[in-house]
């Protein structure tokens, strides 16, 4: 039987890292994330796992940390958010270039400048292209959920390649709510022992990590890594699947909420989708069919799937936490757009909303506005604007 | 270390034959790495002004000056020798000389 409880969805993530046992965990306090790493240290100084707790003197101490605690043959994991994660930034590609399944809980927070503590996506974002795979939460369940199965993706021999949990800092990361736990004994059969073929501690085969790779073989090495990618979306398919038998919880590449009979759709990450799921049923009861699509894997980007799931609507809207200052739309937007352009996907109407910068609350009301807005293209067929802002005050 | 026990970080592997993440497997395998191409300058060993002082066999960075099983010095290693010139440096005896690649006296 689960175990019900209710705690922060930083908690959740620490608790999930309780059971995960890993061997290394290095750190660096930062809002919102914090409390990842101070629940974690408790934890270790309780005795009740076995990890090696490393209070680095920095975020890029961190990663490295990591990077030399997995290539020795341990699981590493660490928690950051914002510039914590912008500070990693170099080591992120060498964790993921040398094909490092370190986990990490990213609490994401607006990536200054300005400063700011609260709430968007632009840390993850900015490190969507840099080989992590990334899976996103809606709330701390999902949190939770995601880094008991991030281990069994990034460690399949087919993909070797880290992950990075992203839940919404304060908004999930710090709000209480119910959640289902699963068993110590549970987790522990699930995620298995982690016994990598190479490692630095092997003495009877001595390795070099991370050598010089010129232009002979660079380009192979990124082509690899480009490869384990692409395998990523079907061992993260079949680790959900796992999942559902142990825990009942069924987890897809993405969430297609209220879809039946919707000829428009809404695509959010992360909480927000709440959010969008609460007004959509409100609509729903009025007789107006929204639907929400809840992208919980980034990267690899469901790019099929996504663009086979899009042909049944007639517009879209497609919402970004976050701004990729291309002057046209924020990146899930470009991500969603490119999926559906390069499979043919051509008849629905796509809209781009960038809203909640820098944590600026996100209201019902404001979901209001895209969900009608997105009627009044059904009803017109005609889209006055691509490139929006919602909740700005104009 | 063979050759062909390192096919898989050779320079004609396919990027679904190379060691994942570009990790080497195998140690001591640097002399199969050519580095003699680098060079831009060529020392030339002159055997009849040599006293065999060996004070370059210690400076060379590429173990490029070999020596015998009787402890002298011979030719050169032009696969590794990078050119540097730190032996023409060291050398006492005028015993090395330092040409242009490719433009050295006959």
């Amino acid at each position: 039987m689960s175990i019900r409880e209710r705690m922060s969805g930083n908690e959740a993530v620490a608790i999930a890292m309780k059971q995960i046992n890993p061997d290394v965990v290095a750190a660096f306090p930062i809002t919102p994330s914090t409390e990842v790493p101070q629940y974690f240290s408790t934890y270790v100084a309780d005795g009740v796992v076995d990890s090696e707790f490393v209070a680095v003197e920095s975020e890029h101490s961190a990663m490295s940390a990591c990077v030399g605690a997995q290539a020795a043959g341990g699981r590493a994991m660490t928690a950051t958010s914002a510039n914590g994660l912008a500070l990693m930034w170099e080591i992120l590609y060498i964790a993921s270039a040398s094909r490092l399944p370190i986990v990490m809980a990213c609490v994401n927070r607006t990536l200054s400048g300005p400063i700011n503590i609260h709430n968007d996506h632009s840390d993850s974002m900015g490190a969507r292209d840099s080989g992590w795979i990334q899976l996103y939460s809606e709330n701390n369940q999902e949190a939770y959920d995601n880094m008991l199965m991030a281990h069994r993706i990034g460690e399949h021999s087919d993909v070797l390649l880290p992950v990075m949990v992203c839940q919404d800092g304060f908004i999930t990361s710090h709000a209480i709510e119910n959640i289902e736990l699963v068993e110590d004994d549970n987790v522990k059969a699930f995620i298995g022992e982690y016994k990598p073929e190479m490692n630095l501690l092997n003495k009877e085969n001595p390795i070099a990590v991370g050598p010089l790779d010129h232009f002979t073989h660079c380009f192979e090495h990124k082509r690899q890594q480009a490869q384990a990618m692409v395998n990523a979306k079907k061992v993260i398919s079949e680790v959900a699947e796992d999942f559902y038998k142990m825990s009942g919880r069924k987890y897809e590449l993405f969430e297609e909420y209220n879809a039946d009979g919707a000829e428009v759709a809404m695509i959010i990450l992360n909480s927000t989708a709440g959010t969008a799921k609460y007004v959509v049923d409100k609509y729903k009861a009025l007789g107006k069919k929204v639907a929400v699509i809840k992208i919980r894997v980034f990267r690899p980007f469901p790019v099929d799937e996504i663009a086979d799931a899009l042909t049944k609507y007639k517009a879209i809207a497609i919402m970004d936490k976050s701004e990729g200052f291309n002057a046209a739309g924020g990146p899930l937007f470009t991500e969603v757009t490119s999926a559906m352009y390069a499979k043919g996907v051509l008849l629905p109407k796509v809209i781009n909303y960038i809203y909640g910068i820098g944590g600026r609350d996100v209201k019902s009301t404001d979901i209001e506005i895209v969900a009608n807005k997105l009627l009044e293209i059904l009803n017109t067929g005609e889209v006055d604007s691509v490139y929006n802002y919602l909740g700005v005050r104009e | 270390m063979s050759k062909d026990k390192l096919k898989d970080v050779s320079t004609d592997v396919t990027w679904k034959e190379t060691t994942i993440g570009g990790t080497i497997p195998y140690a001591g395998n640097a002399h199969l790495y050519k580095t003699g191409d680098w060079r831009s300058m060529k020392p030339i060993w002159v055997v009849e002004k040599c006293t065999q002082c060996l004070l370059c066999y210690p400076v060379c960075p590429d173990t490029a000056i070999l020596i015998n099983k009787e402890g002298k010095r011979i030719d050169f290693d032009y696969d590794h020798c990078k050119g540097c010139g730190i032996c023409v440096e060291v050398c006492p005896f005028d015993a090395i000389r330092f040409y242009e690649e490719g433009k050295e006296e006959v």
